[in-house]
């Protein structure tokens, strides 16, 4: 008799035994009533949808792909790919102003960055947010991300020959966040890589890793910008480097999102690209050495973000944490922060968004640590806005804990 | 008037049974159905459920073509929330004959069916999982048709006409007073109660049981059981029909049907004694898969839900061994004539397509026994449920922003949809998640479609039809059926017979995530539930 020896479907969605874990773990689900659910929005949904397109339940917009229904889940279901998948597929309404702009992060950052403190100055007003409240529903109660004068590549570009006099190189995906927000965790990375004997080189012009596109309905961009850049990985990749990001939601996006959800292959690339605190835990572990400052104490409060959970990497930022001398470390439970990106600046899911952080943000001040460490931006802003403690990435408190030379 | 004195009994709740009910009750009779199981139990739930276009039969029986191209276009009419219009292909592969692509096309064409001849390139554009070898492609009007649905949709406007229904109920004796039939002995299967019905006609619409019932009346009707297998694959794999364009042979069709699809048949004479128990064996599975995956390739890895198998109804004509060439035309026997024996007719052979041609042609011959001079009116009125034909037209009536469970109400219950918007909240909980089957329509099926079994539910709301074979739907509906006459510990039974019924689907097919997901259901029901 002849037995199928393996089957296989769309993210595994056969795989699904229905056992409805996912939707125990699904943040969303606590909180939003008209959200189906992981299992009735994925692995389900997709077999109506597959009947008819007409099945396409439009509440799959509630779905903030953090990915924690595909941690959960014991029989390896995408479910999340399966949801954004149909998003993509089936919801061709266009996308409002409003996601437009909170998705072209690229755009924003260009189109801000020289007026910088005009910027911040007028998104810090009561008075802007209450109409953009009134006209874009963003929500009034959000704080908006700061933009920085002066961008990480300018300033990079500026040290291309000091980077190259290292013997050995990586190329760093920067992000948007870092180019035009925060340029100085970048600055902050390329600190600590020198200090393994690293140097660092940007890509061929890196574009946004495109997340906020695809989950804001503009696949079609993000397909575009996702080829650009993994052509930009597959130069550096050629040349023998290593591809580190410091936000775990763009190393997410080129390794995973990429091929699952735009349809576009970078196999050859996807094991090059990876977060930096592995690659910096992962040369310690082959005996690099890195020197601290004798007298540094700081108690922190680790946050892993979802999409690095996801990864299975946050043991490597915890590790790297714990073996900074003189850092008090604590790990926060298995929580998402509710932020997902332009999630939360919906007004729509600004209730919910809240509500979801909660137990964490309760935890954080029980803990009443410094300082909150986190890797991911987003889970930044929103633990800083909803706490008031600051949150810095693992690798800034790396550099601010190593001996000055 | 004395309750248990009908114009006409008819005996088989098959599809024709029901459709023959329908029929009379429309004309006026007064109709009792007999079903000593439940509703589409036979060789009516066990089929491709292919809305023939009657392409298959062209070039070898005409006759049945021509029927089923008739019978196809009323049906749309008629039957519209029963059925899926995703037109068929009928493709030839390297393999195959091309030459036989003409004979074909020509065939059909006499027959009066569309057959447009398509490049294979387009073949490959309609239809993506088609094997992309195929060499020659024909389109033609196919779909899929629920034939539970439509069963019971006949049986339904029966009893708005006054028809009256007994399920689970079986005829122990046809009451004859000479050569005269007068009516029939039945017992109740649950309760064990004996009754006498009395008509001046009664029909028999046994399928392949009829044999059977034949001989109860003194009459003898020599039926051809042949059984043939299917598979169910979990998802849909294909949106059109497709088909072997070569002369009828083993798993040459794939039907997608709501929201699987299904693979079949094979063909195998088996003794009459067996017709009640009818299993899949290892090499017709092994002959599905491998020959499935021939029509797409993607079938291969596909996962499999279940196996089922049925047997058609086919009269005896010659010695064909395989049945394959027994036409599938309609055998309408007046045993007084043919017989001597008065007020018995059988009604047989055909095919759940032509369903309602035979009840037409039976009810034509009960109403000049009955000296009744009414014409049929079946192929215009639609059946309850199918006066609107777009279910995404009937959603919007009924609901402002229908939920993917209210979508799929629509698609199941036609306009009859607008019955479970109660407004009552506990009507939209899911009973069944992965064919988003809610509490309300559940309670329908109960309440007005003589559901008493989690596998009545089955056939009349598709619970338990899902990937989860029943795992999780089958204590949320037996709540809901405990709640009837027998209670609990009744349910109790009907919750363990339900799901072992589910796990004889499994068993032939019972491998990775099936198997899986079967064992998944034990845990719960076994030791967790400890049932």
């Amino acid at each position: 008799m002849k037995l199928q020896e393996y089957t296989s479907s769309r993210h595994n969605f056969e795989e699904c035994m229905k056992c409805t874990v996912c939707t125990a773990y699904c943040p969303v689900m606590q909180v939003n009533p008209l959200y189906p659910g992981p299992k009735q929005a994925g692995p389900d949904g997709e077999r109506l949808r597959l009947k008819d397109p007409y099945f396409f339940n439009y509440a799959l917009k509630y779905c903030m792909n953090c990915k924690r229904c595909e941690v959960a889940c014991p029989s390896g279901v995408r479910i999340a790919d399966l949801i954004q998948s149909a998003r993509i597929r089936y919801d061709h309404t266009k996308p409002k102003l409003r996601d437009q702009i909170l998705a072209s992060t690229d755009l924003m950052g260009s189109l801000a960055r020289p007026f910088a403190p005009i910027v911040n100055g007028v998104t810090g007003l009561k008075l802007t947010r209450g109409v953009l409240d009134a006209t874009l529903k963003i929500d009034h109660r959000r704080t908006f991300p700061r933009y920085s004068g002066r961008s990480f590549e300018a300033w990079l570009r500026r040290r291309e020959k000091e980077q190259s006099a290292f013997t050995e190189q990586v190329a760093y995906f920067h992000g948007c966040y870092v180019n035009y927000n925060y340029p100085k965790l970048g600055k902050d990375l390329v600190k600590v890589l020198n200090a393994l004997g690293v140097g660092v080189k940007l890509l061929d012009h890196e574009k946004c890793c495109g997340i906020a596109l695809i989950t804001n309905g503009m696949s079609k961009k993000a397909t575009s910008q996702a080829i650009h850049n993994v052509e930009a990985l597959r130069k550096a990749v050629s040349a023998g480097l290593k591809v580190l990001t410091s936000s775990s939601t763009c190393a997410l996006t080129l390794r995973d999102e990429y091929p699952e959800l735009l349809g576009v292959d970078n196999a050859d690339v996807r094991d090059s690209v990876m977060l930096a605190t592995r690659y910096i835990f992962e040369r310690l572990e082959k005996g690099a050495t890195l020197r601290f400052k004798p007298d540094y104490h700081r108690k922190v409060a680790y946050h892993t973000p979802c999409h690095l959970e996801r990864m299975g990497w946050g043991v490597f930022s915890e590790k790297l944490l714990r073996s900074i001398p003189g850092l008090e470390f604590t790990s926060l439970d298995s929580a998402c922060c509710g932020i997902a990106g332009t999630y939360g600046f919906k007004k729509e899911n600004y209730e919910a968004s809240q509500a979801i952080g909660e137990p964490l943000f309760e935890q954080i001040r029980s803990v009443d640590p410094e300082v909150v460490a986190c890797d991911c931006e987003t889970c930044k802003w929103q633990i800083e806005m909803s706490t008031g403690y600051t949150v810095e990435n693992p690798i800034s408190l790396l550099a601010d804990a190593l001996a000055d030379e | 008037m004395n309750p248990r004195e009908f114009d006409v009994i008819i005996i088989g709740g098959g599809i024709t049974g029901a459709g023959m009910q329908r029929d009379c009750a429309m004309r006026g009779l007064k109709t009792l159905l007999i079903e000593r199981s439940d509703i589409a139990t036979g060789a009516t739930g066990r089929n491709h459920g292919l809305l023939h276009s009657g392409a298959r039969y062209a070039v070898n029986d005409p006759e049945s073509a021509a029927e089923c191209i008739k019978e196809n276009r009323i049906l749309r009419r008629i039957a519209a929330h029963c059925i899926d219009e995703t037109d068929g292909l009928f493709i030839t592969l390297p393999e195959d004959d091309l030459g036989y692509q003409r004979t074909f096309v020509e065939a059909c064409q006499k027959a009066g069916i569309d057959a447009e001849v398509i490049d294979p390139d387009q073949a490959r554009r309609l239809e993506p999982a088609v094997n992309p070898a195929l060499i020659g492609a024909v389109r033609v009007p196919d779909g899929s048709v629920d034939p539970f649905r439509l069963c019971a949709a006949n049986m339904l406007d029966a009893k708005l006409h006054g028809g009256q229904v007994r399920l689970h109920t079986e005829v122990t004796a046809i009451l004859r007073k000479g050569d005269t039939v007068e009516g029939v002995q039945v017992r109740n299967r649950v309760t064990g109660e004996e009754e006498i019905f009395s008509a001046p006609v009664v029909v028999n619409a046994c399928g392949i049981w009829g044999q059977h019932i034949a001989e109860l009346a003194g009459v003898k009707v020599s039926m051809f059981p042949a059984k043939g297998s299917l598979l169910v694959f979990a998802h849909r794999v294909n949106n059109m029909v497709i088909n072997r364009c070569r002369k009828p042979s083993n798993a040459d069709i794939l039907v997608p049907g709501d929201t699987v699809c299904v693979i079949g048949t094979t063909s195998t004479r088996i003794p009459f004694e067996e017709c009640d128990d009818v299993a899949v064996t290892p090499d017709e599975v092994t002959l599905l898969i491998t020959e499935g995956s021939l029509l797409a390739p993607s079938l291969s890895s596909t996962r499999i839900l279940r196996a089922y198998a049925g047997v058609r109804p086919l009269v005896s004509a010659d010695d064909d061994p395989s049945g394959r060439n027994i036409s599938r035309g309609i055998v309408c026997l007046d045993h007084e004539t043919r017989d001597g024996i008065k007020g018995f007719v059988t009604i047989t052979g055909g095919k759940l397509m032509t369903y309602r041609l035979m009840a037409e042609l039976a009810t034509d011959l009960v109403c000049r026994k009955l000296g009744v001079d009414k014409a049929c009116e079946t192929a215009e009125t639609p059946l309850p449920g199918s006066e609107e034909r777009s279910y995404e037209q009937v959603a919007q009536k009924i609901w402002e922003t229908p939920s993917t469970a209210q979508k799929a109400a629509a698609s199941r219950l036609g306009t009859r949809a607008s019955r479970i918007s109660t407004g009552d909240s506990r009507e939209q909980a899911l009973i069944c998640e992965c064919e988003e089957v809610s509490a309300g329509e559940v309670v329908d099926a109960i309440e007005r479609m003589d559901a008493s079994t989690l596998t009545d539910l089955r056939r009349r709301t598709r619970i338990g039809m899902g990937t989860c074979q029943g795992a999780f739907c089958a204590c949320r509906a037996a709540s809901l059926l405990a709640g009837s006459p027998g209670g609990t510990a009744r349910e109790r039974a009907d919750l363990a017979n339900f799901l072992q019924e589910r796990w004889k689907g499994n068993f032939p097919i019972g491998w990775g995530e099936t198997l899986r997901e079967a064992e998944y259901t034990q845990w719960v029901y076994k030791h967790v539930l400890g049932l």
